[in-house]
């Protein structure tokens, strides 16, 4: 192992490992420090009681761009799939559950009407989430100061939008900055078909279906099925079996990596990174720092804000992140059995979203720092499809939670308790009988995220993905297009633009910035 | 209702023009008694000034010194402790937000004295700091003492020793039981002095100044007469000749510290400083403007000219006035680049009117590379007998 | 029957001056009102003995200057007043109160926070940098961001011009600006809760959104863009009330020949081949025209006043879902003499301006929740003035009379209609607010007049009773509005066209949709423009 490297990447999330290996495959030596004992950041599996693992963060992989699967050659590197293309079901209390599959949507309330007018919203928003994929394939344009490359995607963008044709053009104009709850109710009947998709529109952010911004949530999350995700996909071993398998590809590309290795600074002088200093004292020069971290532990923690500008540091402590998000894991020993469900459904995505005014009163509560008392559910049971993740016999529920604060008053301790038997009496109203099923549990709030992985008050985007905090507004204006503050340090993590999930585009947008600049960088 | 200074009741009694204006709010004499005859205190005996509306802020802390340094655009460890510093400070883009000094008070422990509000800003900055600010405005009440007796009187007034103190130096005395500090600052380019006392202590301190005062001609003036001397002197004055930053609404109005002539108030060495970036750049790709001093032909004053290169608009004026002393007429300018250079000679349009009627001259005027006043005894130290 | 070459239909003030301009240009117009009375929501109305309620719209300062003058308005009688002040009460007993006086509001601030007081300074900088962006474009059309035409496509070059002009980071400031909800935007200067709270009502007031959903910054630009005597973003009051507004249009308007017909109650836009080519009243009797115009909310005009085979589909769709939603109520109340308020002085300048109750920003977006939740607002954010201490026509001498705009309350509650007993309980929720702070209060109420969205909309013909005529949101904004491709104020039938606040720049007593609409008008009928441009760099 040699200390010359050409770039020193801080964090081995997934988008720093992708960043690693673009970067490596364009020749330049690069060094990864992550301070945990595994690879992958958000994309971990973690063994939370004795014999039971879970993917501990993100829990669906439907957001990854097929370059990045390709150009890593994830699954020669281990990466396999438990199940794909799986279908979202929501739950209903009397077993009248929908479920929705592409462009496909049955059961539950929904009339024929309702089944048509999604086909035809299905087909109309996954143009516009194509067209966002060009401006997410691509660093974020300037506009004022662009050069060639900014105005060859603007015309890319500007073309894009008027191939829409007017009507559409102008449709997606009208809805792109408002709330998901006013465009279902403009197209559709059925609260459950309405509560599911506004669900999907607002996983991990810190919004409400009333929340304008949530149609452009609903699209980046859509961007996905463009990738050919036309489902969720479980990872066989969970998500952290991504997260080796990216750091296998990365490694094989020539990049280090070192595990358990904290970084206490990334070091700077005169408008310049100089290199990284570790939690224990040593020190690792580099022209080049890539930072996976999001933008506030960057800048905030590790170059420190007395070494930023005024307004910068300014900025950087105005980001809008603060997560709403938490996670249950229950440990289980036996198959829970939902009302109206079949074997076959309990492996699909379950989802407890009744209709939007549930999820938005949901909302309410985080708004003043405190926990729903009716959250809203995005179920996983994984040991469906990958029965190694419990001992025989057992099963693994996981849950994302909406909506749990960051720090609700009294703190975590004082409510952890009675949260986590709020939302296993939730879902039990569903799956009457599951309690007596529960072996362990685990509620990891966004305080527990932010302490495991790292992510400034636990939000899963590195930042609210508002239409204040995307595109050239990512993270924050002065910071865009990867690069910020200093020369030779740059951003690849789920902070820049495009923003969160696991879809590996900042990283690969990072690394192709970095590589273009050249010795400029 | 406006504010009144520590200093109201004898200013009241000596403002026999009831001639007021407003700054920052406080009640503030614009003029005394005659403009003329006030200016002239302040070139041939002592004029007194009072600046207790000035901002003054308080930075104190472990981190006070690397605080300021990335604060300002000068290396503020070079104002060692006992003196006072000039300086600018930027924002992110190299704009100047406000011009002022930094007196180093103590170890860790500084006063910024700024023409603007800057609490928010200065907090802002400290983000990343341990460092503690306060607003002492109201604190701390200020003369300045100006001119070339005003060392004479202030020694006579008992401070004993002052004609040891050096240009931007500063030091302490005892006033009945108070500390008064005197620095030897200013901001008329003359021989000068500034008191800063409690606020309780003002009326004394004024009286007892003014008496001893006395057979040097100690006057009191206003702010018109500070106006002229200060033009005279080449200082800039902010919100006139350039816009803080921080309150321009159009983009582009705003200057940088090249712009404003000040280049050597910026430290370029300094591993971080607000602006840094923008004035690295702005150093490799050239400065929109380019700070004048007109040395204007004929005597009218050219206040809010046109300034022209040819037939071409090239730029304005900010600052303007006939210099009794110096017998110049000077005008500030913000020219655009590659015009102003030392030696260039443009054109002032002046408009100007004597008993109603309007007239236009296009005056002649050449760039000269100083301020038209600049007497040696503003650096004498000891000052000398005037 | 008489033809006329153009009808408008509503006497609002954007009615009255979209009829003034075509007048102006020599046009026979005239103006067909449901109501007894003009005015619209522009309206002084004595509804009780001696007092003149001004019960809709009740401040000016977005009535655009350039139309006030061209129109003569001051000659026709409208005198527009600054009024300055304003408070917000603490649940403390201590206020916030908001100076004319630059000075003195500094210190007022500063004893709050004297880090909020100069904060204050770099937030109207940063509000006036928008404000200067979005006014120039008050009094044009909106560009056509799809149309290839040479004349959208010069429109669209200004506006991104305009856009340009600010710089990279002016321009991602703007753009954070425009899609930050003003909870965020004031927390990003502020640290005071009744200062933001103070500050953030103008963020929703007229809109079903909450301080802190995105987009709520630009409605407080909305209330922030106009001005009195070019004091932008400062407030007055019309003497005699709103109704001088819509008088003085109307003067102005007969004043070229214009003729005003009340008590015309429109059933329906007449279209013949595809062109508008009159109006039929309820009572049986109809106008003919060349052009029809609707000074009638998008809702009311394409769902009610127009048949729907009439229509090209798409544009019934979209009417019907133009957001159209009520969100505040009104009282309107006579008192016997001037209450006084927790810890004010009787001749406080504060008192002339509004007061509010609502002291933290969360107290707000709860009123909202309740909103959200189909009822009205226990707790409401209210808007409160007495113009009787500025303008002293409005109440016999000595006697006041108060108006009190209400947030939040729902076009329906929980579903059903609003009932007595439900206006009753809204009644209370707001005079119990404001007896909280102020003793005598109740004890000096001579007559009450509450206006619940019900109310407005079947007085006024406000859809659901929202004062805007629709929502200021992004989606119904500049080439938005009221929707895509029929932001130029044409119709989709010939000779029918829009001018009423549910088109660009929308709501508020500002007269230019009516302005910019009769620009178009006159263009299509290849008539010499009488329409005034706006004023450059304000």
């Amino acid at each position: 192992m040699t200390d010359n490297y050409d770039v020193v990447l801080v964090g081995a999330g997934h988008n720093g490992l992708v960043c690693a290996t673009y970067l490596a495959k364009a020749g330049k030596k690069v060094l990864v420090l992550e301070a945990n004992a595994t690879p992958g950041g958000c994309a971990a599996t973690r063994e939370f009681s004795p014999g039971y693992s879970v993917s501990s963060c993100a829990q669906w992989l439907n957001q990854l761009h097929p370059a990045v699967t390709r150009d890593l050659a994830l699954e020669s590197h281990g990466l396999q799939w438990a199940a794909r293309e799986l279908a979202s079901i929501s739950l209903d209390l009397d077993g009248q559950h929908l479920t929705q599959r592409g462009d496909h949507v049955e059961g539950g309330n929904v009339t024929a009407a309702d089944s048509a007018a999604f086909r035809e919203f299905h087909a109309k928003t996954t143009k516009f989430a194509k067209l966002l994929v060009k401006a997410f394939e691509a660093r974020a344009p300037k506009l004022v100061e662009s050069n060639l490359t900014d105005r060859l995607t603007l015309i890319k963008l500007g073309l894009g939008l008027k191939m829409l044709g007017r009507d559409d053009m102008s449709d997606l104009m009208r809805i792109i900055l408002i709330n998901m709850y006013d465009v279902m109710e403009e197209n559709f009947d059925s609260a459950q078909l309405k509560g599911l998709l506004s669900l999907d529109s607002l996983l991990g952010s810190h919004m409400g279906p009333r929340t304008p911004s949530t149609v452009f949530g609903y699209l980046y999350r859509r961007v996905g099925e463009v990738f050919g995700h036309t489902g969720h996909a479980q990872v066989k071993g969970g998500m952290g079996a991504l997260g080796q398998a990216m750091a296998a590809s990365a490694q094989a590309a020539g990049v280090d990596i070192r595990l358990s290795s904290a970084v206490a600074s990334i070091d700077v002088d005169a408008g310049r990174v100089t290199g990284v200093t570790l939690a224990d004292g040593q020190q690792i020069a580099a022209a080049i720092v890539v930072s996976n971290a999001d933008p506030i532990t960057t800048f905030e923690r590790l170059v420190g804000l007395r070494n930023l500008e005024t307004d910068t540091a300014r900025r950087v402590s105005q980001i809008r992140c603060t997560g709403g998000t938490a996670k249950l894991h229950l440990a289980l020993n036996g198959l829970p059995r939902f009302t109206g469900l079949d074997d076959r459904q309990l492996g699909q995505r379950l989802v407890i979203a009744p209709d939007m005014n549930y999820i938005e009163r949901a909302f309410n509560a985080v708004k003043y720092k405190e926990y729903s008392t009716a959250p809203a559910l995005d179920i996983s049971i994984p040991t469906v499809h990958d029965a190694a993740l419990a001992p025989a016999g057992g099963h693994v529920l996981s849950a994302i939670v909406q909506f749990a604060p960051y720090e609700p008053e009294g703190g975590w301790d004082a409510h952890r308790e009675t949260f986590t038997q709020l939302i296993v009496d939730c879902i039990a109203s569903y799956a009457p009988g599951i309690k007596q099923q529960i072996i362990a549990s685990e509620l990891l709030t966004p305080a527990d995220l932010e302490r495991d992985y790292g992510m400034t008050r636990g939000h899963w985007h590195h930042g609210e993905l508002g239409m204040d905090q995307v595109l050239m507004m990512r993270p924050f204006p002065g910071a865009t297009q990867y690069n910020a503050a200093f020369d030779g340090l740059y951003l690849c993590g789920a902070g820049a633009h495009p923003g969160g999930g696991v879809m590996g585009l900042a990283g690969r947008n990072a690394a192709q910035e970095i590589i273009k600049r050249g010795a400029a960088a | 209702m406006m504010l009144t200074t520590p200093f109201h009741s004898r200013i009241a009694a000596a403002c026999e023009l009831n001639c007021w204006g407003d700054w920052m709010g406080y009640t503030t004499p614009n003029a005394y008694i005659d403009v003329e005859l006030e200016y002239f205190a302040v070139r041939c005996t002592t004029g007194v000034f009072d600046l207790s509306p000035m901002n003054k802020y308080r930075i104190t802390g472990p981190d006070a010194e690397a605080y300021l340094n990335r604060l300002v655009t000068r290396d503020v460890s070079k104002i060692r402790v006992g003196r006072v510093g000039y300086t600018v400070w930027c924002d992110d883009a190299g704009q100047v937000m406000d011009d002022g000094t930094i007196f180093h008070l103590a170890e860790n422990d500084y006063r910024i004295c700024a023409y603007a509000r800057a609490t928010d800003w200065l907090h802002w900055s400290a983000l990343g700091f341990d460092v503690t600010i306060t607003d002492e405005t109201a604190e701390v009440a200020a003369l300045a003492v100006q001119g070339p007796t005003s060392c004479a009187a202030l020694t006579a007034m008992g401070l004993t020793g002052l004609d040891q103190l050096k240009p931007f130096g500063l030091t302490e005395f005892d006033f009945e039981g108070e500390s008064l500090m005197v620095s030897r600052t200013g901001f008329t380019g003359d021989l000068g002095y500034e008191l800063w006392i409690a606020p309780h202590k003002a009326e004394a301190l004024w009286d007892k100044l003014f008496a001893a005062g006395k057979p040097y001609l100690i006057k009191p003036f206003g702010t018109h007469a500070l106006e002229m001397a200060r033009i005279e002197a080449g200082f800039l004055q902010a919100g006139v000749d350039f816009m803080p930053a921080e309150e321009v609404v159009r983009n582009g109005r705003s200057r940088s510290p090249f712009e404003l002539g000040l280049g050597w108030l910026v430290d370029m060495n300094k591993s971080v400083f607000n602006g840094r970036r923008a004035l690295q750049q702005e150093l490799a790709r050239g400065s929109r403007y380019r700070f004048a001093i007109l040395d204007v032909d004929g005597n009218k004053p050219a206040n809010h000219s046109f300034i022209l290169k040819g037939n071409k608009q090239v730029g304005t004026v900010t600052s303007a006035a006939w210099c009794p002393t110096a017998k110049t007429n000077v005008a500030f300018a913000q020219v655009e680049m590659p015009y102003g250079a030392v030696g260039d000679e443009l054109v002032a349009e002046i408009y100007y009117q004597r008993e109603l009627h309007w007239t236009r001259v296009l005056a002649p005027c050449k760039v000269i590379d100083a301020p038209v006043f600049n007497h040696p005894r503003r650096r004498a130290t000891p000052p000398g007998n005037f | 029957m008489k033809k006329y070459d153009a009808i408008v239909i509503g006497a609002g003030h954007n009615g009255l001056t979209n009829a003034a301009y075509l007048a102006k240009a020599g046009l026979d117009v005239a103006v067909l009102e449901r109501n007894s009375y003009i005015g619209g929501a522009t309206v002084t109305r004595e509804l009780h003995a001696g007092w003149k309620y001004t019960n809709c719209s009740y401040v000016c300062s977005l009535l655009r200057p350039e139309i006030a003058r061209d129109l003569e308005l001051p000659r026709h009688g409208l005198q527009v007043v600054p009024y300055g002040g304003g408070v917000t009460f603490k649940r403390d007993g201590d206020y916030y109160g908001n100076y004319y006086d630059h000075n003195r509001q500094y210190r007022e601030m500063a004893r709050h926070s004297k880090r909020d007081a100069n904060a204050y300074e770099r937030y109207t900088a940063d509000v006036m940098k928008q404000t200067r962006l979005i006014r120039p474009f008050l009094l044009k059309r909106p560009p056509d961001p799809t149309s290839l035409k040479l004349r959208d496509l010069r429109d669209l070059a200004d506006f991104a011009g305009s856009f340009m002009e600010m710089g990279e980071q002016g321009l991602a400031d703007t753009l954070k600006f425009w899609t930050k909800s003003v909870g965020d935007y004031l927390c990003e200067y502020f640290e005071t809760d009744v200062i933001k709270a103070h500050l953030g009502g103008s963020g929703i007031i007229g809109t079903a959104l909450g301080v802190f959903s995105p987009g709520t910054a630009y409605v407080l630009l909305h209330h922030y863009m106009g001005d009195v005597d070019g004091n932008v973003g400062s407030w007055g009051v019309a003497r005699g009330g709103m109704g001088a507004v819509s008088g003085a249009l109307a003067a102005s308007f007969q004043a070229f020949g214009g003729e005003i017909i009340c008590d015309a109650d429109v059933d329906r836009i007449i279209v013949k081949g595809g062109k508008a080519i009159g109006v039929a009243l309820k009572n049986g009797d109809e106008y003919h025209a060349d052009v029809v115009v609707s000074n009638l909310d998008p809702k009311r005009t394409f769902l009610d006043v127009m048949d729907a085979q009439d229509l090209p589909a798409d544009v019934v769709k979209k009417a019907e879902n133009f957001k159209i939603r009520g969100s505040s109520g009104k009282l309107n109340i006579a008192l016997d003499g001037l209450p006084t308020f927790q810890g004010l002085d009787k001749n406080s300048p504060l008192m002339l301006g509004d007061m509010h109750f609502s002291d933290s920003l969360e107290r707000i977006e709860r009123a909202y929740d309740d909103w959200k939740d189909g009822t009205w607002s226990k707790d409401p954010y209210i808007d409160m003035l007495i113009p009787t201490q500025t303008d002293p026509s409005m109440a016999p001498p000595g006697k006041h009379m108060m108006t009190v705009f209400v947030q939040y309350a729902p076009p329906k509650i929980n579903g059903g209609e609003w009932t007595d007993a439900d206006k009753d309980g809204f009644e209370k929720s707001v005079i119990d607010q404001i007896a909280r702070h102020s003793p005598d209060f109740k004890d000096l109420i001579l007559h009450c007049e509450t206006r619940t969205p019900r109310e407005i909309e079947a007085e006024v013909g406000l859809t659901e009773g929202n004062i805007f005529q629709g929502e200021l949101t992004f989606d119904q904004l500049l080439f938005n509005r009221p929707f895509p491709g029929y932001a130029q104020y044409r119709g989709p039938v010939q000779g029918m066209y829009m001018c009423g606040s549910g088109t660009h720049p929308g709501g508020g007593v500002m007269a230019a949709p009516g302005a910019n609409a009769a620009r178009e008008i006159l263009h299509d009928l290849r008539k010499p423009n009488t329409v005034p441009g706006g004023y450059a760099d304000d």
